[in-house]
């Protein structure tokens, strides 16, 4: 388990200030939830994290060690990401076999069908799946796909963005359950972004409210019944959620 | 597991690749166009195996006895002006032709993909440089440059080929490079980054697969061209030198005869036409055949 902190995290493309600065610290084995309108800058915060994108100032400390000073080896090792969009996060030409073993090719790992065994078995996948294309698999199980890809190199952080926007209602309650079902076993810290207060609510510990690149408030997962958020912002967006909720 | 949705059991990856190559013949064959296309091709490669057997004379062998002398039973397409026959000259065309497209596709499809692919994903710089010098390339006419490479080189037909290449590489580097655009942002290339893959590796285990199908394509229609510009180059006496039997040479040559002798010219023509026509087409079929949902059903 280890903790992630961000530390005064800055980032700007051409004139716009997407990061003005951004300051907050997780947990070894919280989750915690990152939620905003889109464009607040919430997908941002992971890439410039998992070092996706390396044009930003500041700091992310993963287990108190900084991302940048890290090897691409350690640093692979140390966070791995699940992408928003199942369709569009494997690789349309390689099988399930190619996907899970190409990550232990790269860091030299062996027992490799053993380790691709397991990872089906922790996502709920059957073995003789291994050698589907994503095309032979639904959203939910693309899903599970890529978050076995994420599990393949046991990392101790996720970041998790938008893990369930693309799936369907039922398939996002079993993504979300087989995510806090791994996160209890192999006690992950997760970081994950959502549009969901209801997601959040299930899953996290403690969550920021982001607009347009600051954190208007971090609050804890009990503020979200009865909206006690003191923030206006935060307020009115938990507000409009409990409404909308209710409304359906 | 409720998403578990039924399937046929998946097969070792060997046997998807077999699979794979089945659906591309099965369905090339399904369309008449393409169906055509590769009989022609097939018909073109065997000959050229086989030329020893195929021809019915010696393709050098002149008799001065016997010039010019029109289609007949002794001599299927006729004999040229030294007496040679034309149909034997043919057969043995199909090895040029087939040496002439074989050479020129293994280095401009390599070397298109590998430039357009660099190109496109590491962008920037590299992108500016790699996409001017292409630019250079594709500003002149490819048959000027070519014209102008063996002129410097001297003119023979492995001189010909170099030059083909040089002019034929800049659109499959493009194309690689348009394509490499639109999914060096994917997801799954983030992915290949965040699992620590280098630069090549990305290049070569999650691009390259997906420029593919596209530069196959485009190679294949490339070939009509390819062969036009050989016979071109044959034509104006900057290819394959005499006596080989090449098929824009044989033009040439016989062209001083067409107003009395028509087969001359004509065969070799119909035989530049229809391959041609045949690779153009397989082209088309490809594009179709290539789609992955189609090449991986079972």
């Amino acid at each position: 388990m280890k903790s992630v902190s961000i530390n005064r995290m800055s980032i700007r493309f051409g004139a716009i200030t997407v990061l003005p600065e951004v300051t907050f610290d997780v947990a070894a084995g919280e989750c915690f939830g990152l939620v905003g309108e889109s464009g607040s800058g919430k997908s941002t915060i992971l890439r410039c994290a998992s070092m996706l994108t390396d044009s930003w100032t500041g700091d992310a400390l993963i287990g108190g060690k900084s991302v940048r000073e890290m090897g691409s080896d350690e640093r692979c090792r140390a966070l791995q990401m699940v992408f928003q969009d199942p369709y569009g996060s494997l690789h349309p030409r390689h099988s399930v076999r190619t996907v899970l073993s190409e990550p232990l090719k790269i860091h030299n790992i062996g027992d490799r069908e053993d380790r691709m065994a397991q990872a089906l078995r922790d996502v709920g996948l059957p073995a003789d799946f291994i050698d589907r294309y994503p095309h032979q698999l639904s959203g939910g199980q693309r899903q599970r796909v890529a978050i076995a890809r994420a599990l393949i190199l046991e990392p101790d952080v996720l970041f998790l963005d938008e893990p369930t926007s693309a799936l369907d209602v039922s398939v996002q309650a079993e993504i979300i359950n087989l995510l806090m079902r791994l996160r209890e076993e192999k006690g992950f810290t997760y970081v994950m972004v959502s549009h969901d207060l209801a997601v959040i609510d299930h899953m996290c510990d403690r969550f920021a409210v982001m607009k347009s690149g600051d954190i208007v408030e971090i609050l804890p997962r009990e503020a979200i019944a009865g909206n006690q958020a003191t923030a206006a912002y935060a307020r009115e967006l938990i507000g409009a959620s409990l409404t909308y909720d209710r409304a359906v | 597991m409720t998403d578990a949705t039924p399937g046929p059991k998946a097969r070792p990856a060997r046997l998807q690749s077999l699979t794979a190559l089945r659906n591309i013949m099965v369905f090339l064959f399904k369309t008449p166009t393409s169906a055509f296309a590769m009989v022609v091709l097939a018909i073109l490669v065997l000959v050229a195996l086989f030329a020893p057997w195929v021809a019915t004379h010696n393709p050098y062998m002149q008799d001065l006895q016997n010039t010019l002398s029109p289609p007949s039973g002794a001599h299927y397409f006729g004999t040229d002006e030294l007496g040679r026959d034309i149909f034997s000259r043919l057969v043995y065309g199909t090895r040029i032709t087939l040496t002439i497209i074989f050479l020129v596709t293994i280095t401009v499809g390599p070397l298109g993909l590998i430039v357009g692919a660099v190109a496109g994903y590491r962008g920037g710089k590299t992108d500016i440089v790699l996409m001017r010098v292409t630019d250079i390339f594709l500003s002149f006419p490819s048959l000027i440059l070519s014209l102008a490479f063996v002129a410097a080189l001297g003119p023979s037909l492995n001189n010909a080929i170099i030059a083909i290449s040089l002019t034929a590489w800049p659109p499959i580097a493009r194309l690689a490079r348009a394509e490499t655009l639109t999914f060096r942002k994917a997801d799954y290339i983030a992915a290949a980054r965040l699992q620590g893959a280098s630069t090549t590796r990305i290049l070569w285990k999650s691009i390259m697969p997906m420029c593919l199908p596209s530069v196959v394509i485009r190679l294949t229609l490339n070939m009509a061209t390819v062969i036009l510009t050989a016979a071109g180059l044959g034509f104006l006496g900057l290819g394959a030198q005499p006596p080989m039997p090449e098929w824009g040479a044989m033009i040439a040559t016989g062209r001083r005869f067409m107003i009395d002798s028509w087969w001359l010219v004509t065969f070799p023509g119909v035989a530049i036409l229809t391959v041609s026509l045949a690779f153009n087409l397989l082209g088309d079929g490809l594009r179709d055949a290539l789609d992955p949902k189609q090449m991986m059903k079972r």
